[in-house]
């Protein structure tokens, strides 16, 4: 079923009719080539390029609850490509680029929406930092503009310019950031796996690794064994639950980063803009709820929900930069468990174990990856070695001492 | 959350800051035979477990002392505190 204009008019004219389930829903076969862990944004995004770019056969996802459960749907739906360091540019500029054709490359609508991300700065010294990001992201091939003061009044209005400790100077733009619709990103990768012949198998729980002479076999899980020359694990969040049972402690603690969204709207908001002097970062979604959210909670947690300080710490941040804000009444507020590596930076790698490839760390900026991390843990799969733009992100790069640490704070999750 | 401190009593935990895993207080010896993988291991690698946590607060905003709390890291209960200091010392197999 290909989805167009043409169709959706044959169908209103049609009754609706004709729709279809976007995927099948196969029993597990006993046994695969390669079985993903974890049917979230990452896993499926691995499976379609398996399947797709990497013409790979035989592929099964396996999922504990339902496809885009975890944080694919929990996120505040941001895209952008505004890295510092070599490790890390090059691959969310791919991952950007992955972007700008995804919808016609998959046939879905996944409203991706280059509506801008602006990032504001409050000093001088943060204007410097912000021009020597600009112009990294320029040498990888991105976007950036650095505007001053009347540059961002001019977009946004709204802000509190004057504040009297932190002062808006200006903001480094990125005008193909955005916001897409995350759900529509996990069904399109799915339904894109799934008419290439990849078995999706929802309720299907992995509970533990064959592992024979250093090598991977298959997967134990709650439907029964099932067989696999190589295995993927996708499962942000559970991570260590998961690589728990193949013998592995990893440099990452989970935490749980909370986000928010207001009531509808009429539209205020231009683009993304992020607040440079806390932490807050907001947004609007075509429903036209405000979309925000700010740091993690800071104490490792597999809760799914976070506590009150930081509802309150958001909310000084958004009324710090934006006083209208307050005018807003919050609609809801939920948790995602997060993937807090030790420098901030993620891994894509192989394991201790042959055939098992772990792909994990995304602290919270997950979801702008999930194409590019889609695509390399496949190329990473189907041909044994890193993609390109992944080759940074190594699991042994922490005793090696190669560390990626965007914000260079050292060894401590709960603040990158 | 409220963290009961053994010698202040129940505190909001806002007023600690997080460190993270209790077994940062058995740091290896750096003059010891494969100090320096031990080194890695203990700077990176965690437990991370999903349930019971043993983990260092600070009580910055209080009498800073550090606290190992025993908390529930999937309901968030906390179960437990010791001060930090003993917790070492019978690591040490001092006088607690």
């Amino acid at each position: 079923m290909h989805f167009s204009g043409f169709r959706v008019i044959k169908e209103a004219l049609t009754g609706h009719k004709g729709w279809k389930p976007l995927w099948r829903n196969p029993d597990p076969q006993p046994s695969y080539d390669y079985v993903i862990i974890g049917g979230g944004g990452h896993g499926l995004a691995t499976a379609y390029y398996l399947a797709r770019t990497f013409g790979q056969a035989r592929i099964a996802v396996l999922e504990k609850g339902w496809l885009g459960q975890g944080n694919i749907g929990r996120n505040t739906t941001i895209i952008r490509s505004n890295y510092l360091l070599p490790g890390n540019e090059p691959f969310y500029e791919f991952s950007m680029k992955l972007w700008e054709g995804l919808e016609q490359e998959f046939n879905f609508n996944a409203m991706i929406s280059q509506r801008g991300v602006l990032n504001l700065y409050h000093s001088d010294a943060q204007r410097d930092a912000f021009r020597r990001r600009g112009n990294a992201m320029l040498l990888a091939g991105a976007d950036a503009e650095l505007l001053d003061t009347a540059g961002v009044r001019a977009m946004a209005p709204f802000l509190n310019f004057d504040n009297a400790r932190f002062p808006i100077k200006g903001g480094l733009l990125q005008r193909r950031g955005g916001t897409v619709r995350h759900d529509g990103v996990a069904w399109g990768y799915a339904r894109g796996a799934d008419r290439r012949g990849v078995d999706l198998i929802q309720n299907c729980e992995v509970t533990g690794f064959r592992i024979e002479d250093g090598r991977i076999r298959g997967v134990e899980t709650s439907r029964g064994y099932i067989g696999a020359k190589k295995v993927g694990v996708a499962v942000a969040g559970s991570t260590g639950r998961v690589m728990q049972m193949a013998g592995m402690r990893l440099p990452i603690e989970s935490h749980v980063l909370q986000a928010f969204v207001t009531e509808g709207l009429k539209p205020v908001i231009p683009g993304v803009i992020t607040f440079g002097a806390g932490h807050f970062y907001v947004s609007q979604s075509d429903k036209g709820g405000l979309v925000f959210g700010g740091d993690i909670d800071g104490y490792n947690s597999y809760a799914q929900r976070g506590n009150l300080p930081v509802v309150e710490d958001v909310a000084e941040g958004g009324m710090a930069l934006m006083p209208m804000i307050g005018r807003a009444r919050l609609l809801r507020s939920w948790g995602g468990i997060m993937d807090m590596s030790m420098d901030g930076s993620p891994i894509i790698d192989r394991t201790h174990v042959e055939g098992l490839y772990l792909n994990a760390g995304w602290c919270y900026g997950g979801f702008k990856a999930t194409p590019a991390s889609g695509y390399a843990f496949a190329h990473l799969l189907a041909r044994d070695a890193p993609h390109d733009t992944a080759r940074g992100y190594r699991l042994d790069r922490f005793a090696r001492g190669h560390v990626i640490d965007e914000k260079g704070v050292g060894a401590a999750p709960n603040l990158h | 959350m409220l963290i009961p401190h053994p010698l202040l009593g129940l505190r909001d935990a806002q007023e600690f800051t997080y460190l993270g895993d209790a077994r940062l207080i058995e740091r290896p010896d750096g003059m010891a035979e494969g100090a320096e993988a031990a080194f890695a291991d203990y700077v990176y690698l965690r437990d991370n477990p999903a349930g019971v946590h043993r983990e260092l607060w600070f009580h910055e905003q209080g009498d800073r002392s550090w606290l190992v709390v025993t908390r529930d890291t999937v309901t968030h209960e906390i179960l437990g505190a010791e001060l930090a200091r003993d917790v070492a010392l019978r690591g040490k197999g001092g006088a607690a």
